[in-house]
Parts: structure tokens; sequence; C-alpha cells
């Protein structure tokens, strides 16, 4: 695997394209759902952000608590596209990565070729495996928010595939296209019935 | 009267809750062993070794398989002639807290759902069901929300067919795809009311996961439903949507259907699904 470090640069981002894989050393701000709210409500109102979003990278991650002995716990990425939102604004200020699971919407892969960032994806539900890349963490901003509190940790060789690329190349785009026609499931079903064919609804792309 | 005091129940929970936010089910593990060796494609080979991995570390280490620990819920098979040493409803939640705090799981509870607020260990969700005898059975299933969030509910007409269930069942999963962690087990419910019917989806998921031995009786009914279990998870196969929704031959490792009488106006029908990370124990007292 390509290794590549933060802070992502232009010249790196440009070389980076959807179903690459990568492992990742530096620094990745932990923040899921409250924290992108607060971010952003910072944002509309001119204030400051409690972290430098310039060129920064953020893992939608919520730990669980730290065992005695360990830097962190179990720290698997959570569901991207409750960030949807939030995100375009997130990336109009600077922010040029994001690691977490599933698809994101059409407003972000606009947002992301736009301002030139990347998507990335990280196995999702190996929570364990992934507390091995990380070396360290510190609990930087929005305490009271608990395990959606934002950590920076500082990972080595954390491992990663290219979700959504600078030019808006999507991976889950590409797989949906592969992605079985309901219809043509059915077909294979014993049981068939017309109307049912003649009522399917649209395609999904998540 | 068969006396079960309520630090019983408390030390249970507490370690059901370790148990099985750490060590995944074995059938679960097993089935996932099967998929990995019947893909194909690199990338889906890739992510199933890292979630077999994954468990093997979260065993040894004794970590959360993943970090989201769920939504505790407790299933309780209470014996009718069991008395309970104690207030069971506290000796439950402070086991969950023991068995949380023990395992440095992830405090993912939120008290008011429209203020959000600051979150803990507690409440659980509790189900509990009176039975014959004089023994109490406790399980306990953390549930994930990434694949919570993608459960469906459908209200079908009577007469509807069931390959309008089927659809309904297969495009739930579909529209689950990447987001609630594929490989998935699909739990379903048949029958009931609106309330009932989310229940038994839920239940689903406790069942052992087809092995080569099936030991399920050689009912007709049972038959009936087996042939339904083993066509949707063909066909929801057939999807390609692949282990983390990047394409491949495991969509899902079992569809498990439960049912219940219903009423002569209608046919209720849930989808539960569980990500790969499907995490319960049980304990009988």
């Amino acid at each position: 695997m390509k290794k590549i470090k933060t802070p992502l640069l232009s010249a790196d981002i440009q070389k980076i394209k959807s179903g690459n894989e990568f492992s990742l050393s530096g620094i990745i701000y932990t923040a899921r759902d409250q924290a992108h709210k607060r971010l952003v409500e910072a944002l509309r109102k001119g204030g400051k952000l409690p972290i430098d979003i310039k060129s920064a990278i953020i893992y939608y991650c919520g730990p669980t608590k730290t065992p005695r002995g360990k830097i962190i716990g179990s720290c698997g990425p959570t569901t991207s596209s409750r960030m949807d939102e939030f995100t375009p604004l997130l990336l109009k200020a600077g922010l040029k990565g994001m690691i977490g699971k599933g698809a994101r919407s059409e407003e972000v892969r606009g947002a992301i070729k736009k301002y030139k960032a990347v998507y990335f994806l990280t196995y999702a539900g190996c929570a364990a495996l992934l507390s091995r890349y990380v070396k360290s963490k510190e609990l930087v901003a929005y305490k009271d928010l608990g395990p959606e509190a934002i950590y920076k940790l500082e990972v080595k060789d954390f491992p990663l595939i290219v979700g959504i690329d600078s030019y808006g190349n999507d991976i889950y785009r590409e797989a949906s296209t592969k992605i079985k026609k309901f219809s043509e499931v059915l077909r294979s079903s014993t049981e068939l019935s017309d109307g049912l064919l003649k009522s399917e609804g649209g395609e999904h792309i998540w | 009267m068969k006396l079960i005091g309520a630090e019983k129940i408390t030390n249970t929970v507490g370690d059901l809750c370790v148990q099985a936010n750490i060590a995944l089910r074995k059938d679960v593990l097993s089935q996932l062993k099967r998929a990995y060796a019947g893909e194909k494609a690199k990338r889906a080979k890739d992510n199933l070794a890292a979630i077999i991995e994954n468990a093997d570390i979260a065993q040894k280490e004794g970590l959360a398989i993943c970090q989201d620990t769920g939504m505790p819920c407790v299933f309780l098979e209470i014996g009718q002639e069991v008395r309970i040493g104690g207030d069971l409803q506290k000796a439950i939640h402070n086991g969950i807290a023991l068995g949380y705090a023990r395992g440095y799981f992830r405090n993912s509870i939120i008290k008011n759902p429209l203020k959000r607020g600051t979150p803990g260990y507690l409440p659980p969700v509790v189900h509990t069901e009176i039975v014959k005898g004089n023994k109490m059975k406790i399980t306990v299933l953390p549930k994930g929300f990434g694949c919570e969030n993608k459960s469906g509910l459908k209200m079908f007409k009577p007469t509807a067919k069931i390959d309008e269930i089927k659809k309904f069942i297969i495009e739930t999963v579909k529209s689950a795809g990447p987001d609630a962690c594929p490989p998935f087990v699909v739990g379903v419910g048949i029958g009931g009311t609106a309330d009932y019917v989310c229940l038994l989806a839920k239940k689903a998921l406790l069942r052992k996961l087809k092995t080569k031995n099936s030991k399920l009786k050689n009912t007709s009914k049972n038959s009936k439903l087996i042939a339904l279990e083993k066509e949707l998870l063909s066909l929801i196969n057939k999807l390609n949507i692949g282990p983390m929704g990047l394409g491949g031959e495991t969509t899902a490792l079992a569809v498990n259907i439960e049912t219940y009488p219903t009423h002569i106006a209608g046919l209720p029908v849930c989808v539960n699904i569980s990500c790969h990370a499907l995490r319960s124990a049980s304990c009988i007292l």
C-alpha cells in the first residue's frame, strides 16, 4: 500500500484516484454528528473554530472509552452520510480530507470536486483492528459531547480506500452500476408476477 | 418457587455485556469465514479478512468489536415459578452499567431523544416474557445503530402476494447498502401487530445462523419458512452489494424469519437489519 502523510498537499490530492488504497500517517481529527453541527454553527456566526480546519482531515468516529494501558479504545468509522449537510461548508473553509464509511450525497461529491478534497473509506466495523494504528490521542474540543468530542489523533499506516477523489470519481457510483436491478434479481425467483416488475421504483444510488 | 437474587442478575448481565461486545458469536464468525472462502474479488476478500482479524484482536485484547457498543437490548424469559429477590429493573440496569464500565465500552445512550445531551450507558431496552418453569434466561444484544437506522416496517394488505413481501425485504436491504456495514444478517418479522412484528424481527437476530446441519424440527410450516429464508438470502446475495458495499458475493450471511398469528385485516412485516458485527450473549439462571 502506498504511504501518504498529513498535511495533504494539493500535489498529493491531484494524484489520488478513487479506488486507490493508502496507508496514512500523521494527524487526523475525530468529529461526528454533534461536533459537525457545532463547527458549522461557529462558521455561520463567523466565530473561531476549535481546530485549524485548513488542510485538516476529519475522521467520522466516536471511539469507546480507553482501557487502561491503551492509547485509544475501539475506533472504527461511523456512517458518513449523516455529516453530508455540514460538509460543503467545512470544505469551503479548507477541510481537505474525510474518513468514514458509506456513500455521500451528490452535493458533497460536487463540493469535494469544487474544493479539491478527498473522501476516504476505512474498514467498517473493524474498530479493534483500527485502534492499533493510533499512536496518540488528545482531547481538543467539546468535552461535554463525550464520545462525540473532537480528538486529535496521531496515526501511523492507517489503512484507507479512496471513496471520492478530487475529480469527483466515486467508488460507490462505480459499484452501484454493478448492483443488480431488482427486476433482474426477481427474474431468478421461481414465483414471479408481471405486475411486480412493472411497479418497480427508481434505482438506488446511495 | 425458585429465588434468583438481584446481585446474581446484575453480575450475569454485566458478564453478558462484556462477552457480547468482545467475543463475536461463533456462528457469525463461522459464516464470515465461509463467506471469505466463497468470495472471488480481492477487495471483498480483503474486507472480510479485516473483519475476521478484527474479531480475533477484539477477543485477544478485550476490546469492543465495534466502537458502536450499541443500545443494549435485554431479553428476559422468566419462569413463572421464579421469584426475584430485589428490584429487577435496578438489577438489570446495574448490570449494564457494570459491564459497560468494565469493558470501557461507549456511552452511546442519551436520556432525552429530542434535547440530546451528554450520553451515558443507560437505560437499556428490556423485553420480558413470562414462561413456564423455574429458570430465568437473560440475553443481551447490543444493537448498533448504523444498521438499526435502516430497519423498515410495512403494513401490507391481507391479500398481498408473497412477491410483494419479498420485494419489500430485498428493497429494504438494498436501501441499507454500505451504511449498515454489510454483510448483513437480516431479521424479518411477519404477523402480530405493528409493534410486535418489530420485536419478532429483532428476536430473529438471536437465532443461530444456519450451519450445514440445521437442527430445526421437520414440520411443514418450518420447511416453507426455511425455503423462503434460503430464497431471500440467495436473492439478496444476487444484488452484489458485497462487504462494505464495494461489490461481492456476500451481501448477507443469513435471513432469519419469525412469524406470529395476525389480524384478518392485516399483514405486518418488519425488517431489522444487523451489520456483520451481530453481537449477543445468553445465560440461563
